[in-house]
């Protein structure tokens, strides 16, 4: 374990404690917060480690929602369907990646971004499983009271964030890891020397789709009612990139970090600037490009070496 | 006689997604970014018509005169002032630079025009001409003669003048075309400032045949980009291929599976073109 790593374990168990100190609000934030944590350390696996500029968040979002709400209108009880939204997400998106990431540069970043619509438009069509157009009622999880119910899915969130944590740190360390941040820096020298970048690509691929499906899946059990433009808004598949552009790329703790000061822009503009929230989120972009390619984590080093100077 | 139909309505549309890909065709071969605010100009050039046909009645294809200079200038200040700056940045931050630009313009549309969707119906209508059971509304037709001209002019413009010569030259060979002296720069400026004239002129086209909303400006891009695929990218006769060709597609398509399956179909030639022909039709591997 690195010290990276251990202050994101830190940073994780403080998060946890959050039901502690606030309401029904604060849980509700929390819950996002987890959910937006994991887009961004999902989507470092294949933008950080692998360098592939992806736009298929909202594609596994989505599917993940659908999979688990069909699911459980057919009856089965809500984790049952969270494994196997898992184990459906992992090996599609696997079989995708190995397809999709022959493409490089533009044309995957396209071709990830037209799986979205595709996606969409494929559960708009199969109105018998989805209710197409209509969206998908989701039969209500437990019972209990409406604060209880928020403290449930707040850890069902927080615990596949947990996951998604150990399995990017279990990844970075492993050889897996190594031999993704050799793709990254010249794919043809990998192959060369018998890496076998398809089987990694495709790995790397589906372990960033399957924790994505999941926290759609328990969005959807949370929300009780999904539609095809809710879920496969292709808002889902930026805000990682923005919340990794924040924290800085390739860092499991900048990205968190990241997400989260994301979720606080994000909420203060939703709440004040309804209607023009998605313009701020592109101003927000193109600043962040301009000036700050590098992201917070930059900010530290920036600052202490012009102290550095000084001195 | 569905058949004639069927052909005559994709060499239509074709023409007319040619005109909508060149655009970004040509940002994306000489400066290698992936534009996705092309959509949203397209969607703006449609607003400049149908406001201009509204308020003083001036017909479509007299806006082009207008829409060309100024979408050229609003092309060419965005590539001076923003995009040049990370110009040789990866391509996650290009494209990304594009999308939250394009984020901000489509806002604004939605803010100002609101989400409805609009129509500019000329009056008196134009109607339509009928040759031997194959029916073409009239207005499909100019819209696609100016197309083609459209077309043809940037193909004379990259041909024969001393702009579009440079510009082809940086497409060639980026470091060549500096050492004979060519101010890069502002020839990205001027590629870009192109590719959004020809957008603005694109969407002025379209106003006449679809209806206008900022939502659809996304189904414009994913038609450019399926059109470069297609037809390879950066050359002018290449987009007129592809559109032909996307256009045949989508129309055998809708006849045979049904139109709620346009994209998925698209998206489907899309991945099997990259991956068996990612030069595409007419294009020359290695001409990158």
């Amino acid at each position: 374990m690195t010290r990276s790593s251990i202050a994101l374990a830190v940073l994780l168990a403080v998060l946890a404690l959050l039901p502690l100190v606030g309401g029904a609000y604060a849980l509700r934030l929390g819950t996002i917060a987890c959910m937006y944590a994991v887009f961004a350390l999902s989507w470092n696996i294949v933008g950080g480690f692998l360098g592939y500029p992806s736009f298929a968040t909202a594609a596994f979002f989505g599917f993940g929602a659908y999979a688990t709400g069909v699911l459980m209108t057919l009856g089965v009880p809500l984790p049952l369907a969270l494994v196997a939204t898992l184990i459906t997400c992992l090996l599609a998106a696997s079989v995708l990646g190995a397809v999709l990431l022959r493409l490089r540069g533009h044309y995957f970043a396209i071709a990830s971004l037209s799986l979205v619509e595709v996606l969409r438009e494929v559960v708009n069509n199969a109105t018998d499983l989805t209710g197409g157009g209509m969206g998908l009622n989701i039969p209500l999880a437990s019972n209990s009271s409406v604060l209880g119910d928020a403290l449930f899915f707040f850890y069902a969130m927080w615990i596949v964030l947990a996951l998604t944590a150990a399995m990017v740190i279990a990844v970075s360390a492993s050889k897996l890891g190594f031999g993704l941040a050799c793709i990254r820096q010249n794919e043809t020298a990998a192959n060369m020397v018998g890496l076998n970048t398809t089987l990694y690509k495709s790995i790397a691929f589906g372990l960033s789709a399957c924790f994505v499906g999941v926290a759609g899946g328990i969005y959807a059990a949370w929300v009780h009612y999904i539609d095809p433009s809710d879920v496969f808004d292709i808002l889902y598949s930026v805000k990682p990139i923005v919340m990794a552009l924040i924290g800085g790329l390739g860092s499991p703790l900048g990205v968190v970090c990241g997400a989260l000061v994301y979720l606080g822009l994000e909420e203060v503009v939703w709440r004040n600037y309804i209607q023009i929230h998605s313009g701020l989120l592109g101003l927000l972009v193109v600043l962040l490009l301009l000036f700050l390619p590098h992201g917070l984590v930059s900010l530290r080093t920036r600052l202490f070496r012009r102290k550095a100077g000084h001195a | 006689m569905l058949a004639a139909q069927v052909l005559v309505n994709a060499a239509v549309l074709g023409c007319l997604y040619a005109c909508i890909a060149i655009g970004f065709s040509l940002v994306w071969g000489v400066l290698n970014v992936i534009n996705l605010i092309h959509g949203s100009l397209i969607v703006l050039g449609a607003y400049l018509a149908w406001g201009l046909y509204q308020w003083i009645g001036v017909l479509p294809w007299y806006v082009l005169v207008v829409a060309a200079p100024l979408f050229f200038a609003i092309g060419y200040l965005l590539q001076r002032l923003l995009l040049n700056k990370v110009i040789t940045a990866p391509v996650l931050v290009t494209l990304t630079l594009t999308f939250g630009l394009d984020l901000i313009l489509n806002n604004a549309m939605i803010y100002f025009f609101k989400a409805d969707y609009r129509k500019l119906t000329l009056v008196p209508s134009l109607g339509s001409i009928s040759l031997g059971g194959v029916v073409v509304p009239v207005d499909r037709v100019i819209a696609t003669a100016f197309a083609l001209v459209l077309t043809g002019l940037l193909y004379l413009l990259l041909r024969r003048s001393r702009v579009g010569r440079a510009v082809v030259a940086v497409r060639l060979d980026h470091d060549a075309a500096v050492l004979m002296g060519v101010d890069v720069k502002s020839i990205y400026a001027i590629a870009f400032g192109l590719g959004a004239a020809l957008a603005g002129c694109a969407g002025v086209l379209m106003a006449l045949i679809f209806p206008i909303s900022p939502l659809t400006s996304s189904a414009y891009l994913g038609k450019a980009f399926v059109v470069c695929v297609l037809g390879g990218l950066g050359s002018v006769s290449g987009a007129l291929v592809g559109g032909l060709a996307l256009a045949l597609v989508e129309g055998v398509g809708a006849v045979v599976v049904g139109p709620s399956y346009a994209t998925t179909l698209s998206f489907l030639l899309l991945i099997v073109f990259l991956i068996v022909r990612p030069q595409g039709l007419l294009g020359r591997k290695g001409f990158e």
